[in-house]
């Protein structure tokens, strides 16, 4: 196939039905929800459509500081996790038989059907005292009394780890499949022991594609708002679920609207800064 | 035959006909304008099949007017909706059971059409605070029903049923409690300055406020989940996960009727008592239906079958009421309850709700 720039203006026909869904989707909704987050709050009614910063000024605070900086810090703990898990093990997968790996693929597929209310509860029934995981390793002898295992850090990430990992592991695969099996070999006979070889040659040569799963498990993670409040304390809230309070329970759409602005805003920058940072490596 | 047929009449007459006859037929409104109807806003869910179910159709059958129910949600986007329809002139329903926060912040933009204490001859059934007034006297909306939200224990854990508020604080509770999350729903606030303030009335100021919040926020050791959803609190407290916490207080007894090792108390400074209200939208026009409705729900009969049917408690005299001392107590308390400071929530609802999400998340 012989590919030319576009020489007329009907060329860029195809273009025009995902560009379309783009701006009715995303660019129309995005735009209101600036708009909106300019908006004068009335406590005692709705908004009024007004161009004003309070809402801006409102969230920079030190407790939202701390709230955003929890928000970033457990996306970045998720995607760290799910891709030091992914990728050894999307390597094994990549290697066994053909209906092995078709075995966990629709495995790891089912668990992407599952709602996000259903891995929250299923996570704190698993971590309760009276019926989890404790009274277990009690009936063992590991642990002399059953103890509850959330609300706590520790859970909020083992569900969001949960809830993610399928899809790194289905965003690596493609990459790990197509990756050339000489190059380990070429490795192994110079000597390298088979972890050598994964972490001197796979890892190096995946480094583009691991950038990326990364990036998207932590934008995957950023948006989560109901694993924190099933599994956390208010302390583990993140800033998504103070934006659903906002939004629905205190009808404060302009600060809402703001807090989902900034929010964007940061990510964005943080993606950016990310994608940059391994151009550089690269050249370097 | 075939002359009959053959009339003058052409095709387009024909066709044109049948269009206005079944136009005719698709405007019920006007083949039925002497019928009498209300469209009446509950909340979906629970309330409105328990309302379709027990309520609507006697009162259908007692007036001959026909009562069209509208699911209304819960939250504030239904004021909303009512508010942006009335600048239009339209009313989605006549009537809406509405929350007393919402009853507020609609009298502050004169949405709720004045109702004619005048028309209603049970009127003075009704528990004084259960009637919401404009500044100036006008009557904005009658109360529906209301509910409590009391104490609750799971008895496997506490075989001894506690009796004040006070038990939150008990550091013997340590990661023991259940509470709502929110400063607008769980009315903790209400709750600290009647037990250790004297009253709701503390909170005028906003020293106050403060002073409750920092009492309030010893409690937060206690406290192993601030919850937002009612079912994952009940799922805790049946097993005893979390022993001990606020809910309400008909659930609590329904979920007790079925086996499970639950009870409510209503602790000695009272339960939380929330309550909706009946009120009209001043887009509506059927003032009369709606007068002769809220009158209608007034009644001693209405609100004994409300208790026994839905499980809200009263919102008229007790006295006037045939419910058994064992009905009443499934439903309310004689105890004087602990009455939320809505005002607060319209006119410093952001500051508290700033206050609150620092308190408990900080």
């Amino acid at each position: 196939m012989r590919r030319e720039p576009p020489q007329k203006l009907a060329d860029y026909g195809p273009l025009v039905f995902p560009a379309g869904m783009l701006i009715v989707f995303f660019v129309v909704p995005f735009a209101t929800m600036i708009a909106v987050s300019f908006f004068r709050r009335d406590p005692a009614g709705f908004y009024t459509p007004d161009f004003v910063f309070d809402n801006y000024a409102r969230f920079l605070s030190l407790f939202f500081g701390k709230v955003l900086g929890f928000s970033l810090f457990l996306a970045i703990a998720v995607a760290i996790c799910c891709v030091v898990l992914a990728v050894p093990f999307t390597y094994l997968l990549a290697r066994t038989r053909r209906k092995t790996q078709v075995l966990w693929l629709v495995a790891l597929l089912s668990v992407l059907s599952l709602s996000e209310v259903i891995i929250g509860f299923a996570w704190s029934t698993l971590f309760s005292r009276t019926a989890g995981i404790t009274n277990l390793f009690v009936a063992l002898g590991l642990m002399s009394e059953a103890v509850a295992l959330n609300p706590s850090f520790g859970a909020v990430l083992t569900a969001m780890v949960y809830q993610a990992l399928p899809y790194t592991v289905l965003v690596l695969y493609p990459a790990l499949v197509r990756l050339d099996p000489t190059l380990t070999e070429a490795a192994r006979t110079l000597g390298a022991s088979p972890l050598r070889a994964f972490f001197t040659v796979v890892v190096p040569a995946l480094r583009n594609t691991i950038l990326a799963t990364l990036i998207m498990v932590f934008i995957f993670a950023l948006g989560s708002y109901l694993l924190p409040q099933i599994l956390g304390r208010p302390q583990h809230w993140t800033l998504s679920v103070l934006i659903t309070d906002q939004a629905i329970y205190q009808s404060n759409m302009p600060f809402a609207a703001a807090m989902a602005v900034f929010l964007v805003l940061v990510t964005l920058a943080l993606v950016a800064l990310t994608v940059y940072a391994g151009r550089k490596g690269e050249a370097a | 035959m075939r002359d009959i047929l053959k009339t003058n009449v052409s095709r387009r007459a024909i066709l044109g006909a049948g269009v206005a006859g079944a136009s005719m037929l698709a405007m019920p409104a006007v083949l039925r304008a002497q019928d009498k109807s209300l469209k009446i806003g509950v909340y979906g869910g629970y309330f409105k099949d328990s309302f379709d179910k027990n309520i609507f159709p006697e009162f259908t059958k007692a007036t001959g007017i026909a009562v069209e129910s509208v699911a209304e949600p819960t939250g504030e986007a239904w004021l909303v909706q009512l508010e942006q329809a009335a600048r239009a002139g339209q009313a989605p329903a006549d009537l809406s059971m509405m929350s007393q926060v919402a009853m507020l912040k609609g009298q502050a933009t004169d949405l709720w059409a004045p109702l004619d204490p005048a028309k209603l001859s049970n009127y003075d059934n009704l528990i004084d605070h259960f009637v919401n007034k404009y500044p100036d006297g006008r009557v904005a909306g009658i109360g529906a029903v209301a509910w409590y939200i009391t104490l609750v224990t799971n008895t496997n854990v506490y075989p001894e049923a506690p009796t004040s508020w006070e038990a939150l604080w008990d550091p013997a509770n340590a990661d023991k409690l259940g509470l709502l999350a929110l400063v607008s729903n769980s009315f903790l606030l209400e709750v600290t300055a009647k037990t250790f303030f004297g009253g709701t009335n503390a909170l005028d100021t906003e020293e106050g406020q403060i002073k409750a919040f920092e009492k309030l926020a010893e409690v937060k050791p206690n406290v192993r989940l601030w919850y937002r959803d009612e079912a994952q609190f009940e799922q805790a407290l049946k097993s005893g996960e979390i022993p001990m916490g606020q809910y309400y207080h008909d659930v609590t007894g329904l979920a007790a009727m079925d086996g499970h090792p639950v009870r409510s108390t209503f602790p000695k400074e009272g339960g939380i008592m929330d309550s909706g209200c009946w009120a009209l939208s001043r887009a509506s026009t059927k003032s009369e239906e709606a007068h002769l409705f809220v009158n209608y729900m007034c009644q001693p009969e209405i609100q004994a079958a409300l208790s026994r049917k839905v499980g809200t408690a009263p919102t008229i005299k007790r006295e006037l009421l045939d419910l058994t001392a064992e009905e009443f107590a499934a439903v309310s308390s004689e105890i004087e309850p602990i009455i939320p400071r809505y005002d607060l929530y319209t006119s410093k609802s952001d500051w508290l709700n700033q206050k609150w999400t620092e308190m408990i998340a900080g």
